[in-house]
């Protein structure tokens, strides 16, 4: 996964100077200690990352409850070791992957990305993880399939908040494929240079920025590569106001509020809201994904 | 024991100005907390449906005195108007969290009225309780005779608007807001049967 031959502009990720300098390369399950990337050269991005305070204490992890602070409260009560994914479907090698197995090989990268909420609130998060397409690539994507399907655990002993039939458990979510090999896509497996918290979707979970935050799915357990358009968590419960693609979109708003602002997290209680860009900010570099598409139509 | 005398006669010693200040104290509280970090990293948020959600409750409670009174024999409505106005105060409150905190745009709070039928059918709720609110003093009982009871009947319509309200703005269908929606047609099938039956016993 050559650097070199990428077309990105990382002005808003990380810029590639500073990327390949503060970059390590780590094996396993990003369980290491990252401490000497996290909190350097940050300003230089011109993207202040929230407080590790904020971004494990308001979540939504409908698993644990729907109030913000459910995750942060009951998130603990989830085992996230041992911990397997199955990857089947269209695939050269399916099966079942412990977590090592999985992580194995793959360089952990610290991603500082913008996180929107469909609920129009935001944070910045730097991510450690891998792009997802490295993990496609080594088990092998077969022609036929066209998507990538998503689960995340389901374990009801464990997730008190799957007592509530809100959502047809397990949570599912998916991508395009062209959208699960584009390199911003990554499966992030911690954050601060921490392990994963576990409200955050330990121990491995989906970080699509330009996409509203229900898209990055947590706690994965299952990938599945398919020929037709998953099923979807939050699309079969209101498929007017969520759509497949949830692409973060300041023009189209959700049926009951606005999506052409959103405030920061942590700004206190006098923050003002900020305008949403297109694509989370990511424009120039997923625009392309979607040249044809009536964005409106396909929200 | 009768407990329902007893509740009623404890209730009587307690001034009702007491109410007005332990229903207030949350407010002052509560934005408190919100200024110092006590609610979170999101306070603008955690403030609004704070107060949204006591004003609810209130508005329950005050829909809860009259029934209780002639049901349960629990009488506590000297503290009626407190409890109405102090629902006043919150919905009040919760509304300008929202427009001065929250949005603090006119083209956004004007958009948002027009576009977002949760937020109209809050603002339905919000312009029944006006009258009430305003007319919520001796003087005006007095002056509109018969006519403040058909007045205060708004009360049937602006409660059930604020639950309508909370249940559209959940993300799918959560339990509690059905749960509060559920309390108050319950209260206000019981004030139906209870006009019912006075209307048989005259
Ligand atoms: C009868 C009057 C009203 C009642 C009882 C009421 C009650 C509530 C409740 C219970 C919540 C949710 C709290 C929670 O999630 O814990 C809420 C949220 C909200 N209310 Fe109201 N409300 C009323 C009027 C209004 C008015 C007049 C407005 C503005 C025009 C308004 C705007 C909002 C907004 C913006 C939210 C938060 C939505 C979000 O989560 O983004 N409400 N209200």
């Amino acid at each position: 996964m050559a650097k070199k031959t990428r077309n990105l502009t990382w002005a808003d990720v990380t810029p590639e100077t500073h990327f390949l300098n503060r970059r390590q390369i780590l094996a396993g399950a990003g369980a290491v200690s990252l401490g000497a990337i996290a909190g350097r050269g940050r300003a230089t991005e011109g993207l202040e990352p929230n407080s590790f305070e904020d971004i494990t204490s308001y979540n939504n992890f409908y698993e644990f409850g729907t109030g913000k602070e459910d995750p942060a409260r009951y998130a603990h009560e989830m085992t996230t070791a041992p911990w397997s994914v199955t990857i089947d479907g269209m695939v050269d090698k399916p099966g079942s992957y412990d977590l090592a197995a999985l992580t194995d090989g793959m360089t952990i990268e610290e991603r500082i990305y913008r996180f929107r909420c469909v609920e129009a609130w935001s944070m910045v998060i730097p991510w450690n993880g891998f792009e997802l397409r490295g993990l496609l690539d080594r088990v092998g994507v077969q022609p036929g399939a066209k998507y990538v399907a998503f689960e995340t655990l389901y374990r009801p002993d464990e997730m008190r908040g799957t007592r509530s039939r809100i959502i047809d458990w397990p949570y599912r979510e998916g991508l395009r494929l062209d959208e699960a090999m584009h390199p911003l896509t990554i499966l992030a497996t911690g954050l601060y240079g921490k392990p994963m918290p576990n409200q955050n979707g330990a121990p491995i979970r989906l970080v699509v920025p330009w996409k509203y935050g229900f898209k990055s799915i947590k706690s994965i357990v299952r990938i599945s590569l398919v020929a037709e358009q998953p099923e979807t968590s939050w699309n079969m419960i209101a498929p007017n106001e969520y759509g497949f693609y949830s692409n973060v979109n300041p023009a189209v708003d959700h049926p009951r509020w606005s999506q052409a602002t959103e405030r920061r997290v942590g700004g206190g209680l006098f923050a003002a809201r900020q305008d949403t860009l297109m694509f989370n900010g990511y424009e120039d570099e997923v625009a392309g994904l979607y040249e044809g598409m009536d964005l409106k139509r396909f929200y | 024991m009768d407990l329902a005398a007893e509740v009623t006669r404890r209730a009587r010693r307690v001034p009702v100005w007491v109410i007005y200040v332990l229903g207030l104290a949350p407010m002052g509280w509560l934005f408190w907390l919100g200024l110092t970090g006590g609610l979170g990293p999101e306070p603008i948020k955690a403030l609004e449906h704070r107060y949204g959600l006591i004003a609810l409750q209130l508005l329950v409670a005050g829909l809860a005195i009259t029934p209780l009174c002639r049901i349960a024999r629990v009488n506590l409505m000297r503290f009626r108007r407190a409890v109405g106005l102090l629902a006043f105060a919150y919905v009040t409150a919760h509304l300008l969290v929202w427009l001065l905190l929250d949005l603090r745009s006119l083209s956004l709070i004007w958009q948002d009225l027009v576009k977002r039928p949760y937020v109209t059918i809050g603002m339905a709720g919000f312009a029944c309780l006006v009258p009430l609110a305003l007319t919520s003093n001796d003087r005006s009982v007095r002056a509109l005779g018969p006519r403040w009871r058909r007045l205060h009947r708004l009360t049937y319509v602006a409660v059930p608007l604020g639950a309508v309200h909370f249940v559209m703005l959940v993300k799918g269908w959560q339990w509690e807001p059905l749960a509060y929606l559920a309390a108050i047609l319950g209260l206000l099938a019981l004030r139906l049967r209870l006009v019912r039956s006075a209307f048989q016993q005259a």
